[in-house]
This record gives structure tokens, sequence and C-alpha cells, in this order.
């Protein structure tokens, strides 16, 4: 067994009143490919918002690399991380956003190459060229001076796979990133996923609605209801031959929507 | 420091005796800005190119030049104006003069208001076959006021804060008795500072109360857009 | 000048106010409110009479005077403006400058706040003529402005002032008129490149 790169140990999170995640004990190996299925509202979003920490976990530990990431040592108590701690243990995360969320103050090349400039201290040249390489390979090389109101959703969010991308992350999260495309142009986007699933050594975790999809990249897909992880396996284990009734539903319910 | 409090109770009665007439001066532009601001609206709707582009430049010149010189032309300049010129007293002068310049703002406000009633809204009054009167009454209006309320409510705000201004051709409002409670005692220290503390005390609470305002309406509004926004 | 000091003082205060420390937010606030809650001309008249008397020193000649009360008063309008841009920055764009792990500041400095910068604009430009128009009211503490010329011509010559204070309008119109312009081209340039939530 390899050691995880990410270990959820009974990660619990609530809005106010309402109790989202319950429990989530989850490990992420290496260069391991993860979707998450379920139904809306049932907290997908959240459990890779919190590794990226844009949200913070009610309680439980979240590890990256062995690290605590919420949490740190202070005169041998553990207390809640601050900025510098949060930034030293995610800087191997990287994240691609249902909205795109690209900068629109700043160029394509520009969007893709404030990150290595400013936060791994390439100088411009090496950021210009690893962004280019990376604008290239999502085929977007000929778009690179444009301004992201410039182009289409799946361009848009080509964009941002590049973006994440450069900075050469040991995870990557997609949340829902094919949600807010017009149908035609979320093919063009699954097929850039493909690609960096099929060059291997990043893991990835996809929440996703893409169930044909899931079941060809996924190594392993988590259907999440009522705040837990209620299945677990390879794709066809879960979303062919599972027995858990709430599934079959919420698969039925998919399919017919379709 | 030199303050004295004795000064300070001394000179606390004469200065809120201004209080009055600050605070009517205040109404009664304020009314008079609400009824010309009518008048900018209704002009800007007559079709004719030349004249909107008069009236949008008037209104332009009025809003960009100071009101202090406007009054001072009000006060010192009209009487001299041949035919037309007469004596203003100083109180109808500021409300003519700071009256007029906030009812520049004040059209705006309406024109926004108008504005931002959804076309689909017109259209669908002309399909219910509604009169010109019932369309604007039932359908715009009720429509395009509420947004406008924290608005205006700023734009009083704001003009209570002009019209010591007014002091300036001679209307004893507080800060004018301030002055001349300065000026005749030589201690401009305390009666300023009294002067300022008025200003804070009314339009604070004011201010807060449009804020609160300006959220519940927000509120509202945001209900629309969500729902706009889902049937996307 | 003014103007300056006020963007300066604006966007200073405006930044304050969404600090994480409560000490400053309150300082802040507490400088806005007052600036905003009173009048500029109190304010002016408390800065050029009431100050000196209150320390035992002048705040300087009368320039320096109008320069502070002009530009205080006004940096705490235009601090709302600032503070309520950075706020209307769509939060998607911290989520993602967090995403690629950017410090606090380069979130501020490379992401947040050239948006905001743009949303500001418009109403900087506005601001700036409501700054030209408060000018005028140094001459009532006896600085040497065109209205205090204006002033003194029609002191001498009594059926002038119509025509005087015209001139005087039209002479701060023809210099505001650029401004208008500039603010209306702000406008037009503000709507391009912000994601505004």
């Amino acid at each position: 067994m390899v050691e995880p790169i990410v270990q959820f140990k009974d990660v619990h999170k609530s809005f106010g009143e309402f109790d989202v995640l319950k429990g989530i004990d989850l490990n992420i190996a290496p260069s391991e490919k993860i979707c998450i299925i379920g139904p809306s509202g049932s907290g997908k979003t959240t459990i890779i918002r919190m590794l990226m920490t844009l949200e913070e976990p009610t309680s439980g530990d979240i590890y990256v690399n062995d690290a605590n990431l919420w949490k740190m040592e202070r005169a041998g108590k553990m207390v809640p991380a601050n900025e510098k701690h949060l930034r030293q243990v995610r800087g191997d995360i990287g994240m691609v956003f249902q909205h795109f969320n690209l900068f629109p103050h700043m160029t394509i090349l520009d969007n893709c190459m404030v990150g290595p400039i400013h936060v791994k201290k390439e100088s411009k040249d090496e950021a210009k060229q690893h962004s280019e390489e990376m604008l290239k390979r999502v085929g977007l090389e000929e778009h690179m001076d444009k301004y992201p109101s410039q182009l289409s959703g799946g361009q848009k969010q080509r964009v941002a796979m590049a973006r994440a991308l450069v900075m050469k992350p040991k995870i990557m999260l997609f949340d829902e990133v094919t949600s807010a495309l017009d149908p035609e142009l979320v093919g063009e986007v699954l097929e850039v996923i493909r690609n960096i699933a099929e060059t291997g050594e990043t893991a990835m975790v996809l929440v996703t609605h893409e169930m044909d999809f899931a079941l060809e990249v996924a190594d392993r897909v988590l259907f999440l209801d009522d705040g837990v992880i209620a299945e677990s396996g390879t794709a066809s284990e879960v979303i062919e031959h599972s027995e858990n009734k709430r599934l079959q539903s919420f698969l039925r319910r998919f399919r017919n929507s379709d | 420091m030199n303050w004295k409090w004795e000064v300070f109770f001394d000179a606390l009665p004469l200065v809120t005796k201004g209080l009055t007439i600050t605070i009517s001066l205040t109404i009664i532009c304020y009314l008079f800005a609400l009824l010309f601001g009518f008048v900018w609206v209704f002009l800007r709707r007559i079709p004719s190119k030349i004249i909107n582009w008069i009236v949008t430049w008037t209104m332009e010149f009025i809003r960009s030049t100071p009101p202090l010189v406007q009054l001072f032309f009000l006060y010192f300049g009209w009487p001299m104006v041949p035919v037309v010129g007469v004596s203003l007293s100083p109180f109808t002068c500021a409300v003519i003069g700071l009256g007029i310049h906030t009812s520049t703002y004040i059209g705006e406000v309406y024109r926004s208001g108008i504005e931002s009633v959804d076309k689909g809204q017109w259209e669908a009054s002309t399909a219910l076959n509604l009169t010109t009167r019932q369309k604007w009454l039932k359908i715009i209006l009720p429509q395009a006021v509420p947004p406008t309320i924290p608005m205006l409510g700023n734009y009083f705000i704001i003009l209570f804060k002009e019209v010591p201004l007014a002091s300036t051709v001679g209307v004893l409002g507080i800060l004018a008795l301030a002055n001349n409670y300065g000026a005749a005692h030589f201690r401009y220290l305390e009666p300023l500072t009294i002067v300022a503390l008025l200003f804070l005390l009314l339009s604070y609470p004011s201010s807060l109360l449009i804020n609160k305002l300006e959220k519940k309406m927000n509120r509202r509004f945001d209900k629309k857009s969500s729902t706009g926004s889902i049937s996307m | 000048m003014s103007a300056i000091l006020g963007y300066f003082i604006a966007i200073v205060a405006g930044l304050c106010r969404l600090s994480r420390f409560w000490i400053i937010r309150t300082f802040t606030g507490f400088y806005v409110e007052v600036f905003r809650g009173t009048s500029l001309i109190v304010q002016l008249f408390w800065l050029y009479y009431a100050l000196p008397m209150l320390f035992g020193f002048n705040v300087g000649s009368n320039l320096v005077a109008g320069v502070l009360a002009i530009s205080l008063n006004y940096g705490a309008y235009m601090s709302e403006i600032v503070r309520g841009s950075i706020v209307a920055v769509d939060k998607g764009q911290t989520e993602a400058s967090v995403a690629l792990n950017m410090t606090r500041f380069q979130r501020m400095r490379l992401v947040i706040f050239p948006q905001a910068f743009r949303m500001m604009l418009p109403e900087f430009g506005n601001y700036l003529i409501q700054m030209l128009k408060a000018t005028s009211l140094v001459s009532l503490i006896g600085m040497h402005d065109i209205l205090y010329h204006g002033n003194l011509i029609r002191s001498s010559n009594l059926s002038m002032a119509p025509t005087v204070y015209i001139l005087v309008l039209i002479f701060y119109f023809i210099i505001a008129l650029p401004f208008i312009f500039l603010a209306r081209k702000m406008e037009t340039v503000s709507k391009k490149g912000v994601a505004s939530s």
C-alpha cells in the first residue's frame, strides 16, 4: 500500500444548524483519480473546498503530505492554522472552478503566468515558456493575448486548467467544471481532463455529474449521500453494480433527466 | 489644550437657536428640489434633440459649478439684472439656489428609477391594453419609486450639510450664529465644535437609517434578480 | 493637490476598513463617520479658526487648512467607494488566487485591487468635480481664488454683480468640462475587465 498524499480523518462540516458532512474518512493515493458523485447539496463540493482551504472544517483533520492542513503546532499544542501554515501545506494543490474565475483584467497568458511568477518566483521568461507550453497543450496558443471576456465558456475553462496545471500541482481538484457550460462545449473540456488523467502522475479529485466520463477516467468513485461516503469502489462497481437503493434512484433520476 | 466649558455652555443655547432655521431651510429646500426634479424629468422627455441637448447641458452646468457661487449670483447679482431682477431675502435665495442645485441630482434619481423598470413591463402593460395613466400609476411608478427612496434620503442628508453655505448670504443658521459668537468673543473653538457636534448628531443616525432602508431594498432586488437567473 | 491627497487617504482608509484587526477598522470607521457626518464648510472653519485655539498652534496658512479640509472630507467619502468596490469583486476571484497559493498581499495587489480600481474610476471622476466645486469655499477663509477676486470686483462696482458671478460660474464650468468627459470615459473603461458578483 502506497503512502496516501491526502487523508481525511472524521471530517465534519456544518453551515449554521445544517450539518453537511457528518464524518468523512478518505485516503487519496498519489496519482489516484477519484470522482465524487451524489445529489446536489450532499456536500461534494465542500469536500474539495476544504482541501483547497476555502472552507474550514467544523471538526476532524485533513492531512496533506502528512502535514495537518488546518492545524499547526505551537508551543507543543495544536492550534488553528494561520495563513503562513496554510500556504505552506496547500502549495501542492490546484483547483479548477465551476465558474472559471479567470482574472478578467489580465490576458490569457498573464492569467497563466501570474502564479509561477509571484508564487513560485520563476523568472518571467521561464514562466512565459511554461505557460505557453501549457496553453498549447489545451489548444489555446492562438488566443494567448486575448482577454477572458473574448473567449467561449469552454475556452475559458481550458485556460483555467492551464493556469492550474502550470503550477505543477500534485493534486488537482475539479469542481463541477462542466456544469456552467453549454452542452456543445462540454466535450472539449472533458478532452483536456482526459489528457491530464492519461499523462498520469497528478492525483485528481473530480466533482462531476458526467457519469459516463467518471466511468471512463476514475480509479475510484465515491457516492456521497446524507453527509457520508455511502458507496466507494471502482467506477463499474459503484455506477453499474451497486446494491445501494438510494444510489440506484439517484442514477435513475440522472439518466432520465439527460 | 485651551478648551473652556464655560464658553461651551454660554454658546450652546445661542447656537442651537439657529437649529430651527437650519432644519426648516433644509426641509423647504428639499421639497423645492423634489418638485423641481420632476421639471427636469419632463423637460428631458420632450422628444426634441435640441431641447434635450440644452436641458442636459443646463443640468450639467448647474451641477458642476459651486453652489456657493450660485448663491452669490442669486443674492448679489440677481437684483442687478435689468427688468427681471428683484431683491431676494437670504432665505428665499438659499431655497432657490440650493433647491435648484439639488434638483439636478434629484432629477437624475427619478430618471434612473424610471429606467430601472424592465422594458418588458411596458410591453406587458400595453399587451393588457392599459391606458397611459393606468400604465404609469399601476405598473411603472410602483416599481420605479421604491429603489429611489434610499437615494433620495441620501440627497436629503447631503443637502442638510450644504445648508450652512447659506450663512454666507446671511441666513442665521447654526453656522452663522457660531461665527457671530466667535467674532464677538474672539473664541471660535467652542461654538464651531458645537456646530460640528450638532451636524454629527443629526446626520449620523439618519444615514444609519438610510443604510438600513437600502439593505432592505437590495434584498428585495436580489430576490428578483435571482429568480431571473434561474429562468435563464 | 487636495484631489491627490484625497485619493490617497481614500484608498488607505478604504483598505483599513477591511483590515483584519478591529482596532484599525474601528478607528478608520470613526474618522469616516465624523467627516461624512459633518459639513465641509464647518470642517473648514473648524480647522482654520477652532483648531489653532485648541492646541495653540496654527495649521499653517489658509492653503494648508483648505487642502486638509477638502482632502480629509472627500477622502472619507471616497474611502466608502474604495471599500464598496473591493467588496463587490466576485468572491471567486479570491478563491482562484487562493488556489494559486498567493499570499494575502498578492491577492489584493494582483487580483482584487486592479479590478476594484476599475470600478472606482467613474465615482472618482465624479468626486473630482465635487472637489473642484468645493474649492470655492476656500475664499471664505480668505484665500485668493476666483470667487475671492469676483467678490472684490463686485464690491467696487455693484452693477457688475450679475456679469461677474456668471463669469465665475462659466470659469468653473470650463475647468470642470474635461473632468465631465473624463468621468464619462472612465465609465465605459470601467465596464471592461471586472468580475463583479
